[in-house]
């Protein structure tokens, strides 16, 4: 392989650009941009071309002559019959790319807005119609109830239900520990040390335990599901389920949002007692608040609603989860892209949804569970 | 880069295996596997399901390193440990997947721009007059550049993947089985593209393949995979020539060989 090379020979007042060498992709002078300018400089007033002893062109290096020649072909050039059919072929398809206008609008920014309010409606819609199909399908399986899917549901179950125990568990027991260990700094300065027993009891099994576990839940099962729902449509498995007969929402997204349902409010009843446990360490070793103390308190001080309170918002949670990772799943596009985009807006619309309906639960209970 | 035209006629085989040992675990894939394979030959790796044709494969183009033995392409090793030589040797050859391995989330252009994007050393325009020419190459319209994988059909895909393998020029082309998933048509018409552009444009093939219609339109020369060793080698004549089980079964086979037999070579 041999470089490209271009000589200017001065004949007579006639300028002559005579070519060798291997006019490839790998052998033009790098970088082959610049090198493109330089022959394009050489190329002014119109010389002759001689081509006769390039010993290869490929097409970039045909590419690169067309273009230098404005797209058509120099008054006067020699080459092989070989290298003029390559430029030829070169020629019958080589046009400049319509470049479509950048149009700047100075409403983009309001329709912009529009369109993501009108995406959020759509979602919204959907949402519902998949409400009004699983409500549909759980009809159906009342009635004929040995097509329940029970493997399903048990896999569901244990995947995003007692897999998630151990992190739960940990998580629960550290935010215990800070908040106990926070607030104790705190109620010392009022003398107020008993009242941490109130303090922890009402905050951890009502407010922290499920919105915990609803972003714990959220961020490992939901995508979880998202990625699995949308890749199950990327290789057709769903469509294979479809032509075999087999629902996709009874066997797919029924068994999911079921088993959430389920889990959740065990999982918040665990992530609750885990914190607690964490926060009495923590008062035991912080202020010597005894166990004994305060397990014989927290019955009195913290009313039985709270805990149904916490129950209730757990099976809420668990079910808008799984159908918000189902319903973006099902809205995958066969490319790396649109899974990856989908499973992130599912995260982040599951986490906003379970605060926006806690929010909606500490207005609905206010006169609820507070001594 | 630059080498004399006397040391051009000195080139190294484009592909050469010495001593080649595959072990996954306890199970043995290759044993001792030599090969040759010279400028501008057309060649068909053929064998049982199961024999390490893809593995083979994979291991030429430096995508799965051997248990023993070397790969050189080009005379230089596929494994080379410096990145600049590696990427440079890479940028030589260009491989067709099975299933495209089309980039899904690019649009056809971009896919095709993609390898010549990465030379950081052209600019926008000519790749985009390189990414037409390539698409008329394969016989595709200007019109399917935009198109995403995804709206593509499987003869479609098979065309924008060889665009893109063949978007920098490349010295060898690696085709794993080509014309899977192709009507007889289809897969009639690639393997006629692939000819045409292989003779035009001179590069060496290297191929995985069940097809025996395809071998026989595309392959100038066969290597014989089986008992985990390359059993033969050689035109079709020298190779049915050979006797093995596997050779005998596979050039008995009516169909295979009477695709076979046309190969020339």
């Amino acid at each position: 392989m041999t470089a490209a090379t271009i000589d200017v020979v001065d004949e007579a007042g006639a300028r002559q650009l005579v070519l060798a060498g291997d006019w490839r992709l790998a052998t033009m002078p790098q970088p082959i941009a610049a090198f493109e300018l330089r022959v394009r400089q050489l190329a002014t007033g119109n010389p002759a071309w001689d081509l006769h002893l390039v010993s290869r062109l490929d097409s970039a290096g045909a590419t690169l002559l067309w273009r230098v020649w404005g797209r058509q072909w120099p008054a006067s050039v020699a080459l092989s019959d070989e290298h003029r059919a390559l430029l030829e072929r070169v020629a019958a398809i080589s046009s400049e790319p319509a470049v479509v206008p950048q149009v700047r609008d100075a409403l983009a920014p309001i329709a912009a807005l529009g369109q993501l309010s009108l995406a959020a409606f759509r979602h919204l819609v959907e949402i519902i119609a998949l409400i009004g199909q699983l409500v549909l399908d759980l009809g159906y399986l009342c009635v004929h109830p040995r097509e329940i899917p029970w493997r399903e549901f048990s896999a569901n179950l244990y995947k995003s239900g007692a897999r998630a125990l151990p992190v739960i568990a940990l998580i629960g027991f550290l935010i215990g520990i800070v908040l106990s260990y926070l607030s104790a700094l705190q109620l010392k300065t009022f003398g107020a040390d008993v009242f941490i027993v109130n303090l922890l009891g009402i905050s951890i099994v009502r407010e922290l335990g499920p919105m915990l576990v609803a972003v714990l839940v959220a961020g490992r099962s939901g995508s979880a599901m998202t990625a699995q729902i949308g890749v199950m449509r990327v290789t057709e498995e769903i469509d294979a389920l479809a032509t075999m007969g087999v629902s996709r929402s009874q066997r797919l997204l029924l068994p999911k949002v079921l088993a959430l349902a389920v889990a959740m409010p065990l999982l918040v009843i665990w992530c609750s007692a885990a914190g607690i446990i964490g926060g009495m360490i923590a008062a035991k070793l912080q202020m010597g608040l005894s166990y004994a103390y305060f397990i014989d308190t927290l019955p009195r001080v913290v009313p039985v609603a709270n805990v149904w309170i916490g129950l209730c918002k757990g099976l809420v949670f668990g079910v808008l989860i799984a159908l918000i990772a189902c319903h973006f799943g099902l809205r995958v596009k066969p490319n790396t892209e649109s899974l990856s985009a989908l499973t992130t807006s599912s995260v982040v619309c599951s986490i906003t949804v379970a605060i926006l309906v806690d929010a909606v639960f500490a207005v609905a209970t206010r006169g609820l569970g507070l001594p | 880069m630059s080498a004399s035209p006397a040391a051009d006629r000195l080139l190294p085989p484009v592909i050469e295996i010495r001593g080649l040992y595959t072990q996954f675990d306890d199970l043995v894939v290759h044993r001792d596997i030599d090969l040759d394979i010279e400028a501008g030959q057309m060649l068909g790796l053929v064998g049982g399901s199961g024999s390490g044709k893809t593995t083979l494969l994979r291991e030429m183009v430096g995508l799965l390193a051997p248990s023993r033995g070397t790969v050189r392409l080009f005379g230089q090793s596929v494994l080379d440990t410096d990145p600049q030589r590696r990427r440079a040797l890479r940028r030589r050859f260009g491989m067709l997947f099975q299933q495209g391995a089309l980039f899904s989330a690019l649009s056809v252009f971009d896919n095709i721009a993609f390898p010549l994007r990465e030379l950081h050393t052209l600019d926008e325009g000519m790749v985009a007059d390189l990414v037409f020419l390539k698409l008329a190459m394969v016989e595709l319209e200007a019109r399917h550049a935009r198109l995403m994988p995804a709206e593509l059909s499987g003869g479609m895909v098979k065309r924008v993947a060889l665009a893109r393998a063949l978007s920098l020029e490349p010295e060898l082309l690696v085709l794993d089985e080509p014309t899977a998933g192709l009507d007889p048509d289809r897969s009639e018409s690639f393997v006629k593209l692939l000819r045409m552009l292989q003779k035009e444009l001179g590069f060496t093939v290297v191929m995985v393949t069940h097809d025996p219609e395809t071998l026989a339109g595309l392959a100038t020369r066969l290597a014989v995979l089986a008992d985990q060793r390359i059993v033969a080698c050689g035109t079709a004549a020298e190779v049915a020539a050979v006797d093995h089980p596997f050779v005998r079964n596979f050039f008995d086979s009516g169909r295979a060989a009477a695709a076979i037999r046309q190969v020339q070579g």
